[in-house]
């Protein structure tokens, strides 16, 4: 089964002389994991934009399992999003004044299904995602994530995107404000709990260093006709 | 949704505090203006229920009102008891009272009257006078003194004590008339109108009070005075025995007015006191002496129609009587004219209150657009969780809402807590009952008026937020 196919995709952002996205052919089967790289400007995070369905996008270009993005609108967008999808971003984006447990809860709170995926009872759900990453005990699950480590952030906004068990996760550049050592531990906690769920994962980096940990490893610039 | 809003405002409670403050302090100024407004219109309107037309010397209708029924102010020179025979004579007329007014006693006015006075004055719809200690006047007492319960409570004032009164109508007076004291009979129950601020006197004790006396007085030979007064009195007789009996220096219970009365020449006054000074009115018919008493000028006459179709018709005779200059009030039209002249005040007062809720509705709006530049980042990582547009717009004015919210349940809290302070100081100063009914519907409108302006004033920042979320999308950067 497929998780992500996209074909013949091209974007211009609104305003812009050229297009940013001019991709071919980029599929990931269910479950797989993909290493996307390259250099700082060269629409990673607008392709990412694109599958998550920020943008709008030209019918049939891209498609979550089977759904086309393209087809979808507004409302409609967001709901697939939070259903299907979970997304791990550069800065930590987790809101500051709830605790790492409401935070990792708050997909469920948006969506029923990935509520009802979560085991009928996220709250315990989302307890055993932060134990199995490393933020063990309820003090830790509870303290404001305004409180808690870069580490310790980047683990629950992982926690977040992987509970419910979405079809795909996007990561954007999560590791960029951890250092070697904690960007290892990341992703390959990340990875198996991708594996453990049958999560399909597009782990965006500049970081060349990381592509062991996935199934398989593309240059952005060779996927995106346009280059840089 | 709720529970996120909550959580959010929690984060920035301190600020949301003092929004909800200020909510809270214009809804309890709204409501406050308004009760006050009609605490003041229904004890005005209590104290003036009962009488048809109030006949003084011509002059300005609102300030015979406010001097005869609220005892504020005065109505300017007199009238010759002829009138008050002839509108006592007139067919319409089924009761005539006469006022006579200029005295205070420590501040509160003293009206000269008639027993009679207690039996056709009403307040509050329809309710008579009734006394919650000791008795009405009675023909043999021209001493005789009634207090309202505000006067009584407020000096500790019961049947038997003496006081004495001063000229004019100022707190502070010079001229006391501490030769002619007065006996209080009886002390009336509250009434929560200007009737609770008053002391009466009977007309012959008022009359005594104004006597040219050109040496100074025994202050307990008042009867002596009296009879300088007035040559005509009819109870000259029983002078030597009023003596004796302030001899007594008593006067602090009735057992020694019955003694005095049973001294007395034996004409039917002696009836009154068997019957034991009851708190009804019975025996006021029978008070020959105070009605035979003529004084030379009345302040006031208060009358009562058998027929009320008959009032425009004996107004018109009053004002056309040829004789003297007089003015017929209709105490419901001088109200009227009343709230004419203070609706300017009260539309200021109601102005100003709503001033205050419209700027704190602007706080509200403030506050809550002051953060979302710093809330971005919030609303993008909702968004990412799946939160619509929509589901973002529904926070802010749900926010909005539990703003809104608290602060009326505060500004009740701060009305409730206000009325409780302020209504005893109000009705002892003023007369003024805040009240305790729970909300009227005027009220709940009122509430709900603020309700809505603060989740339509939540609107701005609420578009706001809409529209910043849809261009920042998923991923905000600051």
């Amino acid at each position: 089964m497929t998780a992500l196919q996209i074909d013949n995709l091209e974007y211009r952002w609104p305003g812009a002389p050229s297009n940013t996205l001019a991709i071919g052919s980029l599929h990931l089967k269910a479950g797989e994991t993909l290493f996307l790289h390259g250099p700082s400007g060269c629409g990673k995070s607008t392709l990412i934009s694109a599958i998550a369905g920020v943008v709008d996008l030209p019918e049939d270009a891209v498609r979550v399992g089977s759904q086309d993005m393209g087809r979808l609108r507004g409302g409609a967008r967001d709901r697939f999003r939070v259903d299907h999808l979970g997304m791990i971003f550069q800065v930590f984006n987790l809101v500051p004044w709830l605790s790492a447990l409401e935070n990792v809860l708050l997909p469920c709170t948006f969506s029923q299904r990935r509520h009802d995926r979560a085991g009928g009872a996220p709250a315990t759900a989302a307890q055993t995602l932060l134990d199995e990453l490393g933020l063990d005990g309820p003090v830790v699950a509870s303290k404001p994530a305004s409180s808690l480590s870069v580490g310790q952030q980047q683990r629950v906004a992982a926690a977040r995107a992987l509970i419910g068990a979405p079809d795909l996760i996007l990561a954007d550049e999560p590791t960029s404000s951890l250092d070697e050592a904690a960007k290892v531990i990341f992703v390959d906690l990340l990875v198996r709990e991708c594996a453990r769920s049958g999560t399909a994962l597009v782990f965006v980096s500049h970081d060349r260093g990381l592509e062991q940990h996935f199934d398989r490893s593309v240059d952005f610039r060779d996927l995106n006709r346009l280059g840089v | 949704m709720l529970r996120f809003s909550l959580r959010s405002l929690w984060n920035r409670r301190f600020v949301a505090a003092l929004t909800v403050f200020a909510i809270g302090l214009s809804v309890a100024l709204i409501l406050g203006v308004e009760r006050l407004r009609e605490g003041a219109r229904d004890s005005f309107s209590n104290s003036a229920s009962g009488i048809d037309l109030i006949v003084a010397p011509r002059g300005n209708s609102v300030q015979i009102l406010m001097a005869t029924v609220f005892g504020v102010g005065s109505t300017g020179t007199g009238m010759g008891w002829e009138t008050f025979e002839w509108l006592e004579d007139r067919p319409e007329v089924t009761w005539a009272v006469p006022i006579q007014m200029g005295d205070n006693h420590r501040g509160y006015p003293v009206i000269g009257t008639q027993a009679t006075y207690f039996d056709h004055f009403r307040h509050s719809g329809g309710q008579p006078l009734t006394l919650s200690a000791g008795a009405f006047f009675t023909g043999d007492k021209p001493d005789a003194a009634v207090v309202g319960a505000e006067v009584a409570g407020r000096f500790g004032y019961a049947p038997g004590t003496v006081i004495i009164n001063a000229h004019g109508a100022g707190e502070v007076s010079f001229d006391l008339h501490d030769e002619a004291p007065f006996t209080i009979s009886g002390v009336l129950a509250p009434t929560g109108t200007a009737v609770d601020r008053m002391v009466f006197v009977t007309l012959e004790g008022f009359d005594t009070l104004h006597a040219d006396t050109e040496v100074p007085a025994d202050p307990f030979d008042r009867m002596a005075v009296a009879e300088k007064a007035d040559d005509d009195h009819e109870a000259q007789d029983g002078h030597d025995d009023h003596d004796a009996h302030d001899e007594h220096e008593a006067h602090e219970d009735h057992n020694e007015h019955d003694a005095h009365d049973d001294h007395a020449d034996g004409d039917n006054h002696a009836d009154h006191d068997a019957e034991g000074h009851a708190d009804d009115h019975s025996g006021h018919d029978d008070t020959e002496a105070a009605h035979h008493h003529e004084p030379d000028r009345l302040n006031a006459i208060y009358i009562g129609l058998a027929n009320r179709m008959n009032v425009l018709g004996l107004q018109r005779a009053i004002n056309d009587r040829p004789s003297e200059a007089l003015s017929a009030v209709i105490p419901a039209v001088a109200l009227a004219e009343l709230w004419g002249i203070t609706g300017t005040a009260e539309r200021a007062m109601r102005l100003m209150a709503w001033a205050v809720a419209i700027s704190g509705m602007i706080g509200m709006v403030v506050m809550l657009s002051a953060t979302l530049d710093t809330r971005r980042r919030e609303f993008a990582i909702l968004r990412s969780v799946g939160a619509t547009p929509a589901r973002i717009f529904g926070l802010i004015v749900t926010e909005a809402a539990v703003l809104s919210a608290s602060g009326l349940i505060l500004g009740l809290v701060l009305l409730t807590i206000g009325t409780f302070v302020t209504d005893p100081i109000l009705t002892a100063r003023f007369g003024l009952h805040l009240g305790w009914n729970v909300f009227g519907a005027r009220e709940l409108a009122t509430l709900a008026i603020i309700f809505c302006a603060g989740l339509f004033a939540s609107l701005v920042p609420a578009v706001r937020v809409y529209r910043m979320t849809l261009a920042d999308g998923l991923s905000v950067r600051l």
